[in-house]
């Protein structure tokens, strides 16, 4: 069972943690400004590359906290983990947060 | 009796009696049930697997291919290896022909595990491992050393010299020394079965096998160590390899080796007329000592020319050396009476044929890791090609095999030069051989599996040219040994066959485990009750004591119906229905999911996760909310409560509550780092009670006495906050069931009490405890979806009829750009619709598919267009007849359409309708 170092709590077991999917899958800005197609391939399109692999995973039965990984999809190997970068763009449409 | 005085390490002032196929047999502490039988020049009445052949007892540990039993005593246990099972006074055991039986008792023994950090673990406590243990503890390691036998020393015979001492009493030095470090784990009967990533290893400690009660009840009968460590070395040893040869399965034919090894640790000579057919040095040692010990032994060596320092030790005791001759095959009505030898199969009597075709390294535990093996020529076996980080390989299991070198790396690579010494053999390369001339239909290579040469050449003739599919196809290396003796050699005449080089052809890759583990061993303490956590609510007593039956909904147990004496589910539901619907009843809805949702932006993170708006939501207000995934389709569903302009308290259905909870941090953690809101699951903290009916107003004002709950004060989905006995106590009036409804939420601790209470009030009314089935029953009617049941992840809120609950004004929020797709504005889209079977009489089975009618009324042909499912199906007591809600294709628009529903060969006309059966216009709720 493969370790995996958590940036908050350390190495744990791999099932401690759950997968998330391809990091920097950016949110749409303005998702009713999308075609259909362009809408489908952010909700059911994600890279598959074979190597190295930015990718999102939480910490489920420990801190619960989400973070980013790459991982070579070959070996499994953790290069490198982190917090999530503001890879994200927040959509400029959702309602605001109060200031 | 093949018993020598003077040899083995068992106790022989204390006896034994294991019983074999019917028979009695007396051993000594210390024996091998595979030593007892050889003891007295017996066998297990085994046979194989396809062609029923007799089987002895080929090796003298875990490799041996044939001598599996069924232990019947202590307890019964299928296809264990005779060589491998401890003779315990009591054990009873028969042979197997090939499949073993199941015990039909159940085991009460216990099985646990251990978690277990170190520096590092050794794998193997022969020569190299204990050397390697020992180098570690003196530089302050913490040190795991595990090996699968009951006591250390590995082959170590106690023949050879190590440091101008017996070797064992230098095995026995290390032991103590290792026992008296603190910082070192010594298990021996502990197997390393498997070897996964960054220093992970399980092994399987006997605990009790060695005892005659088996200490069942002291100790766990096996336990699976969990071993993390930051170095493993991989010290496991090899295993001789055999030449094949005609014949080959006879009983008394046998490992080199392992007959040195009956006889220097048990004292039982398998043999007295011994011919030992190799082409390695180390089957001499074997020739030699079986001499010393009385057996007639002569040398056959299929090389060119017989080793000089061995030719002169056989020949110093009169022991015929052959050389450059082969054995072809065997005779005997059962057991091997004579070898055949050279082309013209001479016959050479004997009783015990010995074969080594040379050591196939124990590279299993560095394979299991991905570790790469590469064919050695010089060994005819594979061995680890190229170091893997934090895997060490050392002695015989990396194809070291004189024990001067094996010491002397052993030191090395623990870095110290304090390891023990031994004279270095002179040692002749081993010749390469897989097998002898002979009729391959007859030359066995997998003896458990009963595959032939033949088989793997006709694995080839179909045109095979992997080792993997040959291994299939033959199912050479499947058995309980895993191909520990035939792997190689099934690669080795692969190869042959195709005429390729066995370097070109590979092996099959090893896998966990390396030895069979019991499934006990691994479930652990983790049967019966403790197989899945069981959740239960805090009035989980009163339901068992009112006779609930009980329904699982994940880990909860929930209670389904209160079934009176006499009554079964559907009349039980039926009268629980109609309490409800007429009177009072009371159901136990602790197990809700429930999130308390917390923080200046906790508004702005529900607008953006439901479909519908909870920003304009007042405080003291309810609201139904639905969730949606990105793709549009349902995901849960659940209420609202406003608690204050900064806290929402969100519940979820009973299923969900732990994926909502991740859902939402997800968002709020990855997507918008920067609102302000903290979520806290509340589920546990929370129990609810739902009063539903005409008169749960009177009730509940009758428990409350603070709360006003006219409707004028109390209105639908509005919350209020009061307390019993100081104890706060929240009511909502929310109704799954369309009646008037309260659901009384207070702190778990004080829950049943308040049951207590709700019920006492509830008496003069009747009041009815209700269960799930009845819940299903009750929102059904009124057409409330269960998310799960009535959808499958493919149903928008507008196929459920929801688009009441999906808000126009919000800009965006998770889901939303997918309802404008093409494929959810398809109308054939699968709807939400009742149906009514026409006959009122039939309840549809749920899962049914939806067929149109042909025009005469049946079935129309093959293929049959589906036109939907029944999700929901149930007796209505308030309808007097059964009802089911389906999704149907363009079924809003199919409204008053009949269909057929096929139910048991019978095709069920229904009819379409919308999908609230009771109080349409909603008269009820209010009460
Ligand atoms: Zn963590």
């Amino acid at each position: 069972m493969q370790l995996i170092a958590c940036p908050w709590c350390g190495q744990r077991e791999e099932i401690e943690f759950s997968y998330g999917g391809q990091a920097a899958v950016a949110y749409p800005a303005d998702p009713a400004s999308l075609s259909d197609e362009q809408w489908a391939r952010f909700v059911f399109f994600r890279d598959n590359p074979k190597g190295p692999f930015a990718e999102r995973w939480v910490h489920s039965a420990g801190c619960r906290r989400w973070f980013g990984a790459v991982r070579d999809t070959r070996t499994y190997e953790f290069l490198s983990v982190g917090p999530l970068s503001a890879t994200t763009a927040r959509p400029s449409v959702l309602p605001e947060a109060t200031p | 009796m093949s018993r020598i005085e003077g040899y083995g390490r068992i106790d022989r002032s204390r006896h034994v009696t294991v019983t074999v196929d019917g028979a009695a047999y007396t051993g000594h502490p210390g024996d091998s049930l595979a030593s007892v039988l050889l003891a007295h020049d017996a066998r297990p009445a085994n046979t194989g697997v396809k062609l029923g052949r007799p089987r002895g007892i080929g090796a003298s540990w875990t490799e041996d291919p044939t001598g599996l039993v069924q232990v019947e005593e202590p307890f019964p246990e299928p296809m264990l290896l005779a060589t491998t099972l401890e003779a315990t006074d009591g054990l009873v055991a028969r042979g197997v022909n090939g499949q073993g039986r199941l015990s039909e008792i159940p085991d009460l023994a216990r099985y646990d595990r251990l978690h277990t950090h170190g520096d590092v673990l050794v794998i193997g406590a022969g020569p190299a491992g204990l050397v390697a243990a020992r180098t570690a503890a003196r530089r302050g390691e913490d040190v795991v050393l595990v090996d699968d036998r009951p006591t250390a020393g590995g082959t170590l015979t106690g023949t050879e010299t190590i440091d101008g001492r017996p070797s064992l009493e230098v095995v026995d030095e290390i032991v103590a020394e290792l026992r008296a470090s603190p910082n070192v784990t010594h298990l021996q009967r502990t197997t390393a079965f498997g070897h996964y990533d960054d220093g992970f290893v399980l092994a399987l400690e006997r605990r009790t096998s060695h005892t005659d009660d088996g200490g069942l009840a002291r100790r766990s009968r096996q336990r699976v160590h969990r071993i993390r460590a930051g170095r493993i070395v991989v010290a496991a040893g090899a295993v001789e390899r055999p030449i094949v040869l005609e014949d080959n399965d006879r009983p008394g034919i046998m490992l080199a080796a392992s007959a040195r090894d009956f006889l220097h640790r048990y004292g039982v000579l398998a043999g007295r007329e011994v011919v030992v057919f190799t082409s390695d040095d180390a089957a001499y040692a074997a020739a030699v000592d079986l001499h010393d010990a009385g057996a007639t032994v002569q040398v056959l060596d299929a090389r060119p020319t017989a080793p000089a320092v061995w030719s002169r030790r056989c020949a110093d005791r009169g022991i015929a050396v052959t050389a450059n001759t082969h054995v072809h095959g065997t005779r005997g009505p059962d057991r091997i009476t004579a070898a055949l030898v050279g082309p013209e199969r001479r016959e050479v009597p004997c009783d015990l044929l010995l074969t080594s075709g040379g050591w196939n390294p124990t590279a299993h535990l560095f394979s299991h890791v991905g570790g790469r093996l590469a064919y050695d020529p010089s060994l005819g076996a594979f061995r680890p090609a190229a170091p893997r980080p934090g895997v060490e390989v050392i002695g015989a299991a990396d194809g070291t095999f004189g024990l001067a070198d094996i010491l002397r790396r052993a030191g090395g690579a623990g870095g110290a030069d304090d390891a023990p010494h031994a004279d270095d053999e002179p040692r002749d390369p081993t010749a390469v051989l897989w097998r002898t001339e002979g009729d391959p239909a007859r030359q066995f290579v997998d003896i458990q599996r009963d595959a032939t040469v033949a088989d793997i050449a006709r694995a080839v003739g179909a045109g095979m040219t992997s080792v993997e599919h040959v291994k299939r196809y033959t199912t050479i290396g499947t058995a309980h040994d895993q191909g520990k003796t035939s792997g190689v050699i099934a690669s080795g005449i692969t190869a042959e066959l195709l005429g390729l080089p066995v370097e070109d052809l590979g092996t099959t890759t090893f896998r966990p485990p390396y030895t069979p583990v019991a499934f006990a061993a691994l479930a652990g303490r983790e049967r019966g009750d403790l197989f899945d956590p069981v959740r239960t609510t805090p009035i989980h007593d009163w339901h068992v004591a009112a006779g609930a039956e009980f329904e699982d909904v994940g880990q909860w147990k929930r209670a389904g119906h209160y079934p009176h004496p006499g009554e079964n589910m559907t009349d039980a539901v039926l009268r629980e229905c109609a309490a409800v619907r007429t009177s009072v009843g009371i159901m136990d809805a602790s197990t809700l999911g429930k999130i308390d949702v917390r923080g200046p932006d906790a508004a702005v993170l529900l607008d953006r996760l439901y479909t519908n708006m909870m920003s304009s939501l007042k405080v003291g207000r309810v609201r139904y909310g639905v969730m949606c995934g990105n793709d549009g389709m349902v995901f849960d569903d659940g209420t609202v409560l406003r608690l204050a302009d900064d806290r929402f308290l969100v519940t979820t259905t009973t299923g969900n509550a732990a994926a909502v909870l991740d859902w939402m941090e997800e968002w709020l953690q990855t997507e918008w780092p920067e609102l302000r809101v903290r979520l806290t699951s509340v589920t546990e903290q929370w129990s609810i009670v739902a009063v539903a009916g005409p008169r749960s107003r009177d009730v509940v004002g009758a428990v409350f006495a603070d709360l006003d709950v006219s409707n004028g004060t109390f209105g639908f989905m509005t919350w209020q906050d009061t307390a019993l006995d100081g104890v706060p106590v929240r009511v909502a009036r929310i109704s799954f069931s369309g009646e008037l409804a309260f659901e009384v939420s207070v702190s778990a601790w004080y829950a049943a009490a308040v049951w207590a209470r709700l019920l006492e009030a509830g008496r003069a009314h009747g009041i009815t405890p209700y269960g799930t089935e009845t819940m299903h029953v009750l929102r059904a009617e009124k057409g409330y979806p269960i998310i799960g049941q009535d959808t499958d992840g493919t149903v928008s809120p507008h196929d459920l009829g929801m688009a009441w609950a999906v808000s126009k004004k919000k800009p965006d929020f998770v889901g939303r750009r997918s309802f404008s797709r093409a494929q959810n504005q398809d109308p054939r889209r699968k709807q939400l619709v009742s149906l009514l079977p026409t006959d009122a009489a039939t309840k549809l089975p749920e899962g049914s598919q939806i067929v149109r009618f042909a025009d005469d009324g049946r079935l129309p042909a093959p293929p049959v267009p589906m036109l939907g499912h029944v999700t929901s199906s149930y007796h209505s007591a308030a309808l007097d007849r059964p009802f089911a809600l389906a999704l149907v294709k363009g079924g809003r628009e199919r409204i008053g359409e009949v269909v057929g529903v096929p139910v048991a060969g019978e095709l069920v006309a229904a009819l379409i309708g919308e999908t609230v059966l009771v109080d349409p216009e909603g008269a009820r709720r209010d009460g």
